[in-house]
This record gives C-alpha cells, structure tokens and sequence, in this order.
C-alpha cells in the first residue's frame, strides 16, 4: 500500500502531465522509499493507480538500475569505479568495504543492514574516489573515512 | 585570459531567490518578456551559444526548428541527466545557481512559444533535485513560472523529473521516452524532436550548462558574449577536472582556454609532478590524447577537433605517466556494455565483444589478432547505430589503438611453445563474419585464445574471455 502522502502526490503529479503514465517513475520512487524496494504488489498497484498495464511497470522497473527488484540490505553501499574514481583507487574501497562488511559485490550483510554494489559514474568525479549511500554523497574518500560513515550508519 | 564568472558567480547564497534577485536575478526574463520572441532567439543565435550537453550544436539555431504556427503543446527538455563519465557541472548549477538555470529556461520557452518544461534530472541526484525544487517552488510564488508570468499573456509550467539510472536516459529522444514513463529507448531519427518530440509535439531539448548560458547572453548583449573565448563557440565554460592532478574540480573558463593551463594553472598540475601520459578531454565518449600531444591544444570545438577529438562535456580527465591504459580503457568498455540499451545489434553485442576483449589484453591472453579483431569490432559500430551510444563505444577504442599503439603490443600474450618445442604462431585468430549486419550470428562466436597445449608462458590455464 501507498501512504496517503504519496497518493496525494501522485495525484497531484498526473497534473502535470498530459497523461497519467509519466508518473511511473515518480510512483516507483515513492513506493521504493516506503518500503525499500519494489515487489509485485508494488507494481501492480502503480499500474492500477495510473491505468496502466501491470506488464509496462515491470518493463520500466526492469530497464532503470536505482529500482530494487529484490529486497536489499537497509543501506545499499554504491561505490563509484568508473574512470575518474579508478584513478584516484576506488578499487581499495570497495575492497575495503568488502573486508569490514564481509560482503562480496552484490552481497548483503547477514543482518540486513548493508549492500554493496559498484556503481557506474555518479557525478562526484573530482571527488574523487566517492560513494552513495541512500541519497547521501561521500566523497574524497579513505580507508578511515570509509570506517567512519559504515559506523555511523545503523 | 581572465573571466570574471558568469554561471558560477561566489555569491554567498544565491541559491536563495532573495539573494539571486538582489544580483539581478530575473531582470533578464523580464528584459525578454518586454521582447518578441523571435528577438530573443535572434540574440540567443549571434551570441554563438553552441550546447554545452556534448555535441556544440548552435543553440539558437536549434530554437528555430520549432514551429512558429501549430495547433500542437510545445515542449522544452532541459537534459540535466549527467551521466557521461568525468562529467560533474551540471550539479554545480543545481547546487549553486539553480535559478540561473529556472530563469534561463523559461526565457527559451519564451522564445519558442513553449507552455510546458520539463527538467529531467538523473535519479541519483536526488539531494540536488531537491536543491533545484525547492528554486522552483519560489520562483512559481515570485510569478517567474506558471499563469502570467510578470503579468504577461506568457505563461508556462516547470516540473521537474526524476530519472531512476540508466545513462542512455541522457540521450536526447531516450530522455524524451523517460518522460512519457516508459523505458529509456533512444527513438529512431528523423522525425526530429522539433517536429514529432515528446507525444509526438514540438520539443526542443537542451543542456542544463546550455540554457544557464542564456540569462547572460542577454545581460551582456550578444556582441558582449560573443567575444568571450573562441570567436567559433564563444562563452563560460565549465571544466570538469578529474583524475590525476592536486586540485580537481569545476573550472568556468573562457572556451578557447589552454588544455595545459586547465590542468597546471587551474586544477595545479599533477601530483609528485608526474608526466602526463594521456588526456580524455571531454568526457569518457571522446577521443583520447597523449600527454605529449597537448601543446597548444584549447578547450573549443575547432581546437580539439584539429587535436583528434572533441569537447563533449568538457570533463577533462587526466592520466599521469604510471597509468594503465588499458585497464582505463577496458573499464570504459565495460561501462558502455552495462549502459547500451540492447536495440542495435552492432551496439548490443559488439560492445560486449570489445570489453570482453580488453579483458584479454588486461590480463596479457591477447593475441596481435586481437588487436585487429578490436579495431574492426569498433569500426563496425560507428555509424551503424540508433543512437551515438555507439559511436561513444567506438571512439574511445578507435583512438586508443591510433595513439597508444604499444600498450597493446605489449600485453600480446608471449609466443607459444608446443611440447614438441615447435612455436606455435597464434592460430586459430578469430574471424568475423564479414558482410554487414552479421553480428550475433553463432558464426562469429570465437574463442580467440589458440589452443594451448603446453605453454612456456604463464597463464594457459585461465579462461578467455
Ligand atoms: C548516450 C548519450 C548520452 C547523453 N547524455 C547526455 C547528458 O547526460 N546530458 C546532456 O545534456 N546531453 C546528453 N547527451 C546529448 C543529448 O542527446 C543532446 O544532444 C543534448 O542534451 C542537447 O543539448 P545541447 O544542444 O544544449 O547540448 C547524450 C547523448 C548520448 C548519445
Ligand atoms: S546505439 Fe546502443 S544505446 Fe543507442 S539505441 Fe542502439 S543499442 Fe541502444
Ligand atoms: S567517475 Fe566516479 S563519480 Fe564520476
């Protein structure tokens, strides 16, 4: 189920387009923030909401990488290593991160509390090497940086 | 060459909107709105404003491919998906000057008679998508967007959408498709947005750099404009320096700046003051550089273009002297493999072929087949796609192979040796289906690691590919 809030928004979001449809993104957002990710009900639920077919909300949540189709952990870990982050060693966070979680790329802590993922450039690249958590963005990152904000992270 | 900054001014809080009109803000869209129209995009034309989203096309004459008469909505998309690798401007502007953009945007839909505006912006940057939102909210309370706006008959609407990953997003008629809510499909042209856009109406799409440039243009007047930087892609522009130097980061700089100024003046030089082995000077798409080659070389469409590449976004990505190429390159490969949307054949499977490789050169299992087999892979790409995504696959390949020749030769897998003793020359060098449009063909599948029987060298044990 959708919070009031969000059917509030989405409504008010049909507006500001000639049809309903443009709102699938928008609607995925929301229920993604509500419930960590995107499941079946989720879906079909999107698809009722904007008279779409079922089918077509499963295409657009198949085509966009943000959308979690399976259950991930409570804070996914995107750590950037394209180009510009490689060359400042993204590669020695993410093994970093991987030794302290004990995580493989892909892989979610036992406890459910992180994932960690590579990611494609996020635009942080002269914050270089940099990760997501969320929507939060680290930047110039470091070994000891990197254990500060897993820390903190609950 | 000295500028003061235009798009980027250190005003303390101009993200606010009493701040940003304290400064001016908004004056310009009302100096627009006391125009008409075609005065406006007349200015925007001789100020020689050309995109800043990758492919310098004149912007005002972009704005003239809209119909002036038509029963249908006008659109305006302002592309601020950012997503080529090495490029980080466009959140400069979300962040420090969002209503440098909001203003300019509806200035362009002034001019091309546009009623509604979308800004797409990557889903990522959901911190900075709330950053420009909050912009929009006050400038529709100021009367800057929405009904009447400045108490005209000119009216337009501002929604902001967000993205949810996928690069391709940022391609013009993909974007279009990511609005209408369905998968980031890039569209096959012509028809052209201009005509058959966004529900098959007139749009026009733009840069989020590009429409910022558009307030100045008219604070400055063209003629003023026009004189900054390079006579043939005049104005501020916005460099993205990353990898290898002390300082990185978004530079706004006359065009027509020197490359080395931009990586020893700005982004002070590199670190432990190595040599510069290589430059990609406009983003991952464009062509690579040596070190070496970069005397006298400007950041402008003309200069980098006689240099063998492009500005693209203008992110310029450094690469010192230590630097392996070709992991850089393979990591590139990989990315536009992950990114193709899959539609084209040449695209879908001949960026898989690339990446996989440049594994094998990665790994020293390569063959000087190999060599050959990459260059033709990417030749066969380029100009043979929907969409540049291709060609964005290709370059970056074509010109590592045409400058750095050796970094290949020398991750060639060492000669064979046979039990026997009897050297093997590689075999079994891998042949592709020649005749157009073969790609996929089960034919075409090879190995292109000959068969090792026993190897005087290392690694015969691993797997190709
Ligand atoms: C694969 C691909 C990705 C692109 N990504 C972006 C992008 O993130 N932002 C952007 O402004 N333009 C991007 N472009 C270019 C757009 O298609 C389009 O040319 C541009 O937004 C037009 O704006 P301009 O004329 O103001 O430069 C991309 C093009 C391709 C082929
Ligand atoms: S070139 Fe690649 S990304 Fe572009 S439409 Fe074809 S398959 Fe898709
Ligand atoms: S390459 Fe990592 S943020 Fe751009």
């Amino acid at each position: 189920m959708f919070s009031e809030v969000s059917l509030k928004k989405i409504e008010e979001l049909k507006k500001r387009y000639p049809r309903p449809q443009p709102v699938v993104l928008a609607a995925l957002w929301m229920w993604q923030e509500e419930h960590g990710w995107i499941s079946r009900e989720g879906m079909v639920e999107v698809a009722r909401l904007l008279g779409i077919p079922e089918h077509h909300v499963y295409g657009v949540v198949s085509f966009y990488t943000m959308f979690n189709s399976t259950p991930v952990g409570r804070h996914k870990i995107e750590v950037c290593t394209n180009v510009s982050c490689m060359l400042r060693n993204s590669d020695r966070i993410v093994r970093h991160i991987q030794d302290s979680l004990k995580v493989g790329v892909g892989g979610t802590t036992p406890d459910g509390r992180f994932t960690l993922v590579e990611a494609e450039c996020l635009g942080s690249c002269g914050t270089a090497p940099m990760m997501q958590v969320g929507d939060e963005y680290y930047e110039n990152l470091d070994e000891a940086k990197v254990d500060a904000i897993l820390s903190s992270l609950k | 060459m000295t500028m003061e900054p235009l798009i980027l001014p250190p005003v303390p809080g101009l993200r606010g909107i009493d701040v940003y009109e304290a400064h001016g803000g908004y004056g310009m869209l009302r100096k627009a709105i006391a125009m008409k129209p075609e005065e406006v995009t007349d200015e925007v034309k001789k100020s020689g404003l050309r995109g800043r989203g990758g492919a310098c096309f004149p912007t005002g004459l972009k704005w003239t491919f809209m119909p002036k008469q038509t029963d249908k909505q006008k659109y305006l998309c302002v592309n601020g998906d950012e997503s080529e690798p090495g490029t980080f401007k466009d959140r400069q502007i979300f962040e420090l000057n969002p209503h440098l953009l909001i203003e300019g945007a509806v200035i362009a839909a002034y001019a091309m008679g546009v009623g509604t505006i979308y800004l797409y912006i990557r889903g990522e940057y959901n911190k900075w998508i709330a950053m420009v939102q909050k912009a929009v909210d006050e400038a529709y309370a100021r009367g800057y967007c929405g009904e009447s706006i400045l108490g005209s008959a000119f009216s337009t609407s501002f929604t902001v959408h967000r993205g949810a990953g996928a690069y391709i997003c940022g391609e013009e008629s993909s974007l279009m498709n990511s609005i209408e809510g369905e998968r980031g499909y890039p569209r096959v042209k012509p028809p052209f947005p201009a005509q058959f856009g966004l529900w098959g109406c007139p749009t026009t799409i733009n840069n989020v750099e590009t429409i910022a440039n558009v307030p100045v243009i008219l604070r400055l007047g063209w003629e003023a404009y026009s004189k900054i930087g390079h006579p043939k892609h005049p104005g501020p522009i916005l460099v993205g320096v990353s990898g290898h130097v002390n300082n990185p980061g978004v530079f706004e700089l006359p065009t027509g700046v020197l490359l080395t100024d931009i990586i020893h003046k700005y982004a002070g030089g590199v670190p432990g003051n190595k040599k510069i082995k290589a430059v990609i000077p406009g983003g991952s798409s464009t062509m690579i550089l040596r070190g070496e080659a970069l005397e006298g070389v400007t950041m402008d469409a003309e200069g980098l273009k006689a240099a063998g590449s492009s500005v693209g976004t203008a992110g310029l990505i450094v690469m010192d002297e230590d630097t392996d190429l070709i992991r850089v390159l393979t990591r590139i490969a990989g990315f536009y493999h992950h990114e193709s949307c899959g539609q084209c054949t040449p695209c879908r499977e001949g960026t898989g072929w690339m990446h996989k490789i440049l594994k094998r050169f990665e790994r020293c299992e390569a063959t000087t087949a190999d060599l050959d087999l990459l260059l033709e892979v990417a030749n066969n790409i380029e100009g043979n796609t929907i969409c540049a995504l291709g060609d964005a696959a290709a370059w970056p390949v074509q010109s590592m192979i045409k400058r750095f020749r050796e970094e290949f030769e020398k991750r060639v897998k060492p000669t064979l040796v046979i039990a026997s003793g009897t050297p093997v020359i590689a075999s079994g060098a891998p042949v592709i289906a020649s005749g157009g449009g073969a790609y996929g063909a089960t034919t075409t599948k090879q190995s292109g690691l000959p068969v090792v029987i026993a190897s005087g060298a290392a690694g015969a044990t691993k797997q190709s590919g």
